[in-house]
């Protein structure tokens, strides 16, 4: 039994370099996130003061804030995950329980994981071109918000689809059977049943899209000005979306680039409320469906 | 109602001509693609009375049952011809509403599927389907539902609570109650202890005893026990086919087809 306890401490050494091995990686994949990190958050820590939020994106040389960025991230954000939500609910819905496996619904589903790898950047031109070139003729916040939303329907269309086909056939054919109409065991049973994944994945679109630069380059762009009315916000925003409107990334890029110093604190500071308000929402968006699952 | 046919089947029509037919099928063949399941199935239902529905598996006992409220029908490629008579009328027919049929026909299975949401939304979820209650007659219906299927006791003081909570058998009795909320004519249950424990299943069984006073109900199992204490008629299928058919009694004590008799007495299976 010699040999078998020199190979059982061969095995021993072989999975305690496999675990080191593991953890080393782990370690480095971290070391580089907190890198990130905490270069975030000292440098934009040090660049928030309360004019941040009261006073709009300066020329340089002059005070000035973020308060119109904030906002127009805020609109574009907002209306973009309304039009994604409400089309990849229903696009995913129908994949995953109208399509089964024709061959019309396998066409759809490989052109979505084709959009959901597109380049960002790509999804800009297009809406540029369909757009900004032929509709608007110049930068509105309208082509800002639909360029985001194409890149968050592939996000929930495909997580849509996936919780949904994880549920149990027999909690649909229970639905059924109580004499409930197919469309109403969807939305009463299913929806309910795979809601937890469904938000996860309207989570990371929203992550995704709240930091896209490119793609609002061609077609939001950047305005100094602020035309969201506080007092009158809703009669104010058909105003606001038909111009070009400030956003945090686009203030982010154009501000870091530039050779002044005011302006690219004020870079930093974008940075950081982006990720703040990105994990901010996914925290709330956990704790809400932790406390509601059974 | 109609009197049963004589030339559905032929075995223990002289006792079955005295109770009255809720469901009959009639030379029903049933498709899985091109695969036939079933093969001219002629069986009558009672009314008022549990049926038990007991073979090896794979000789379409379950196909038979989702044949009865037509759940293949969601399914495309699944086919079925002849005749299932509700009260005279078929069900198999194109114009038939599927949602209808289901709700006057209801169905439990194998594996309790509570819906993801309160004991008290899961029982009145069907219900909301077809009527209009007010608070109070809806909080009636819910407990009349609930004692029923003998699960009132254990959660009337939890009814906001989700149905996931529940135990297996819990589930499974919650299931009952929701299936009998919507007031069926006939209710199917696919093996609805097979995934319960021994305790669990002897109380779902006393929960059929007292609901076959007011149900029809058709129930497959493999548990033979099951069968002889819950029915009033048994019937056993082997192969596709309807094999022998009759009062429980007389099927486990002096069946008739040999092969029913090496079933039950376990030569096979």
């Amino acid at each position: 039994m010699a040999a078998s306890a020199a190979r059982i401490a061969a095995r021993r050494v072989c999975n305690g370099a496999f675990v080191g091995f593991c953890w080393l990686v782990t370690a480095i994949a971290l070391a580089f996130l907190a890198a990130v990190l905490w270069t975030l958050v000292q440098k934009g820590m040090g660049s928030m003061s309360i004019d941040i939020f009261t006073m709009d994106t300066p020329a340089s040389g002059s005070r000035g804030g973020l308060r119109n960025a904030i906002i127009g991230s805020i609109i574009l954000c907002a209306l973009a995950m309304a039009m994604a939500l409400f089309i990849g609910i229903l696009a995913g819905t129908w994949l995953a329980e109208y399509a089964g496996d024709s061959r019309y619904g396998g066409v759809i589903r490989f052109l979505n994981d084709v959009l959901l790898s597109a380049p960002s950047i790509l999804i800009g031109l297009f809406v540029w071109r369909l757009l900004v070139a032929n509709v608007f003729h110049h930068f509105t916040a309208w082509a800002g918000a639909v360029a985001l939303a194409l890149i968050a329907i592939p996000v929930i269309t495909r997580t849509t689809e996936d919780v949904l086909r994880l549920q149990p056939t027999s909690l649909r054919e229970s639905g059924v059977a109580l004499g409930a109409p197919f469309s109403t065991v969807i939305r009463g049973i299913l929806w309910r049943a795979a809601s937890g994944g469904m938000l996860t994945g309207a989570l990371l679109a929203f992550a995704r899209i709240s930091g896209e630069t490119a793609p609002l380059l061609f077609t939001a762009l950047n305005n100094q000005f602020d035309n969201f009315d506080p007092r009158h916000p809703l009669s104010s925003i058909p105003q606001v979306m038909g111009q070009p409107i400030a956003n945090l990334p686009v203030v982010m890029f154009d501000n870091a680039l530039s050779a002044y110093d005011d302006l690219q604190r004020l870079a930093w500071a974008a940075a950081l409320i982006v990720s703040g308000s990105v994990l901010t929402v996914i925290v709330i968006a956990r704790m809400l469906t932790g406390s509601r699952s059974a | 109602m109609n009197e049963l046919a004589p030339d559905c089947f032929d075995v223990s029509v002289a006792q079955m001509k005295r109770e009255k037919v809720k469901l009959e099928v009639r030379d029903l063949d049933f498709f899985y693609g091109k695969s036939r399941a079933l093969k001219g199935i002629s069986i009558a239902f009672a009314e008022k009375a549990v049926t038990a529905l007991i073979g090896p598996s794979g000789c379409g006992k379950s196909t038979l049952l989702r044949t009865l409220n037509r759940m293949y029908a969601l399914y495309p490629g699944q086919r079925a011809t002849g005749k299932v008579l509700l009260d005279g009328e078929d069900i198999l027919g194109p114009s038939v509403d599927l949602a209808m049929v289901r709700a006057r026909i209801g169905m439990v299975f194998q594996k309790p599927t509570p819906f993801p949401m309160s004991i008290y939304d899961n029982v009145a979820f069907g219900v909301r389907l077809y009527e209009r209650l007010s608070k109070a007659d809806m909080d009636a219906r819910v407990e009349e539902s609930l004692r029923s299927a003998a699960l009132w006791d254990e959660v009337r003081d939890k009814l906001g609570a989700s149905g996931l909570g529940l135990s297996g058998g819990q589930q499974q009795r919650l299931c009952v109650a929701r299936g009998i909320a919507v007031r069926p004519e006939v209710l199917l249950l696919d093996e609805p202890t097979s995934a319960l424990d021994p305790i669990s299943s002897a109380k779902l069984e006393e929960t059929l005893a007292q609901l076959r006073t007011d149900y029809t109900i058709v129930i497959v199992t493999h548990n033979l026990g099951q069968a002889a204490r819950v029915s009033d008629h048994t019937g056993f299928m082997y192969l596709g086919e309807l094999v022998e058919f009759g009062p429980t009694d007389e099927m486990f004590t002096n069946p008739e087809t040999g092969r029913a008799r090496d079933y039950i007495t376990g030569r096979f299976g």
